[in-house]
């Protein structure tokens, strides 16, 4: 005879046996071993068929970082990292800072800027590539206005990648305002009577309340953006598909092509591991700075 | 006097901005509309000569209708199992005590800084060799997989905010672990089941990388893959390509006035309990 206390312990272990299987088996074998077998693989030449016998060593990596167009998407990644933080992110929270005021028609601004970041990428990418169009767009409206010859953007090897960058701020500064209005509508209404009683403005009440408080917020973007900009891929393919001249690939649009399209496995998974190497990288960054902060004020 | 002023350039700028948004969006929908010679000398006003043929062919085509069934059967399909799985551990974690709880909730942490990309390669593998390349699995259970992290924590969240009388009164009446998920934490939890379900439909909806990797035959493209085919085919032709856009454009506008509440709250739900 079992006890009833065993008995449900017993149930206890069976429940969490059975609720955990499922994720845990799923997660497992498609989101952890691939990870580590791209890093196995990244050491072999292979294409896929048969077991990855021609160890190659660093030899992957060696030719990535000796190969132009590599290092070019590489530097592009850094391209659309600084526009991320440097620009968007300032013009998001400035947005966020405008509209989360009860002013009137807040609510409609809001909806409007979030609107691009609801839309498939590659559908932004297609109305974006017709805007640039040469022949038929609003770029070529805008150029015959003035009577000029209009520009091809996006088949310009000096000005693809700014478009691209264009698009991508205006694709994604939506979501930021968004996570920014969030965070200034938890930030405690004394607070802000009290900076008003003492006569703040508004600015002032910017300046040295809401941003201050909005700190957290504002790294979790940042942080977010970071690992947005890293996997850039789909929002390039209809817009430049990394052209002309593979001048505006970014690491995964070159890992496409490079690595998926020539069943290169091991050459493919040596970019995949640079990725994930520089994303790990960001990750404990970001894991430190929110751990200093709990500790500053624990104590 | 002073104020007047500053609201006026506030809502300039935020107009300008508005329009920055509208515009793009406005004149495809109407490209879709145009000949191709009113194209290229009225790509601003409303079209002169209205052209339905574009947007009729395309609802006419079969495979347009082929390709939005299939991309409809990935998202509910990873709709499906992502709520279901995501849920099941969620609760456990936020209900039961265990040795392991912590260590296999940060387990599943660990996934959301595992960039995709990384593992295109061994995934298209792994699904080959499993055998599913071909079928609709091949894309859904990496969809599950990457989508179980995010929604883990969600409904985590959610459920250790749940009053915790319910629980000990339900334990008392001899309610077991099962029942309890199934008769109070999924019925009290349907706001976070919208949101999460919300995500990850649409996440899947326009995921265009993963299909790409993993579909070759045509019966089972996904609408984005679908798009960018003709694309190619119509390289220049912008009235036939922008009515495809304005198709796909116009119900995901819709479902995000519809859905914005939940969508909003799931984007930015972690941002704030940070």
């Amino acid at each position: 005879m079992r006890s009833p206390k065993s008995e449900a312990l017993l149930s206890r272990y069976s429940t969490i046996i059975i609720f955990l299987i499922p994720a845990l088996t799923i997660f497992t074998l498609f989101v952890v071993l691939p990870i580590g077998e791209a890093a196995y693989y990244s050491f072999y030449r292979w294409n896929g068929y048969g077991d990855p016998e021609k160890y190659v060593g660093f030899k992957n990596y060696a030719y990535l970082f000796k190969n132009r167009v590599f290092i070019l998407s590489l530097k592009n990644n850094f391209y659309i990292i600084a526009i991320s933080l440097f620009i968007q992110l300032p013009f998001a929270l400035l947005i966020a800072l405008m509209i989360s005021d009860k002013i009137k028609g807040a609510t409609f601004f809001r909806t409007i800027f979030f609107l691009p970041y609801i839309l498939a990428e590659i559908v932004t990418g297609l109305i974006w590539a017709y805007i640039y169009d040469g022949n038929y767009g609003l770029v070529a409206a805008v150029w015959g206005f003035f009577g000029a010859e209009a520009p091809f953007i996006i088949a310009d090897k000096d000005w693809a990648l700014v478009a691209v960058l264009i698009v991508i701020f205006w694709k994604f500064f939506g979501i930021h305002m968004m996570i920014y209005i969030a965070g200034l509508q938890a930030i405690s209404k004394e607070v802000l009577e009290a900076a008003k009683v003492d006569g703040a403005g508004s600015f002032i009440t910017a300046i040295r309340i809401k941003i201050p408080m909005l700190i957290p917020t504002i790294k979790l973007s940042v942080f977010l953006s970071l690992l947005g900009s890293l996997q850039l891929f789909d929002i390039i393919m209809p817009l430049t598909g990394g052209g002309p001249s593979n001048v505006t690939h970014s690491m995964v649009t070159y890992l496409y092509y490079f690595g998926v399209m020539r069943m290169k496995i091991g050459f493919g998974s040596a970019v995949g591991v640079i990725i994930f190497l520089i994303c790990l990288f960001i990750a404990i960054g970001y894991q430190r700075t929110l751990m200093r902060e709990d500790n500053e004020n624990r104590f | 006097m002073k104020t007047g002023f500053k609201t006026f350039y506030l809502y300039l700028f935020l107009f300008l901005m508005a329009a920055m948004i509208i515009i793009p969006l406005y004149v495809s929908v109407m490209g879709g509309f145009k000949h191709t010679g009113e194209l290229r000398t009225n790509s601003l006003g409303l079209p002169i000569n209205w052209k339905f043929e574009n947007y009729t062919s395309l609802l006419g085509n079969s495979d347009f209708w082929l390709f939005l069934w299939n991309s409809t059967v990935y998202a509910v399909g990873t709709t499906f199992f992502v709520v279901l799985f995501a849920s099941m551990t969620a609760f456990i974690f936020a209900h039961v005590k265990f040795a392991a709880n912590k260590f296999l909730y940060n387990y599943f942490l660990l996934g959301l800084m595992f960039p995709f990309a990384t593992a295109i390669l061994p995934l298209f593998l792994r699904v080959r060799d499993f055998g599913l390349l071909g079928t609709s699995w091949a894309v859904i259970l990496p969809q599950i997989a990457f989508g179980l992290g995010f929604s883990i924590i969600l409904f985590r969240g959610f459920f250790r905010q749940m009053p915790r009388e319910i629980f000990d009164a339900a334990f008392c009446d001899g309610c077991s672990y099962t029942q309890f998920y199934f008769r109070f934490t999924l019925p009290l939890s349907t706001p976070i089941l919208a949101t999460v379900s919300v995500i990850t439909l649409t996440g899947s909806w326009n995921n265009y990388l993963l299909p790409l990797i993993m579909i070759n035959d045509e019966s089972l493209y996904s609408w984005p893959m679908g798009i960018m085919v003709f694309r190619g085919e119509y390289f220049t032709d912008w009235g036939k390509i922008l009515a495809y856009v304005s198709l796909t454009l116009v119900p995901a506008v819709i479902f995000f006035f519809a859905l914005q509440k939940y969508i909003v709250a799931g984007l930015t739900g972690g941002a704030v309990k940070e």
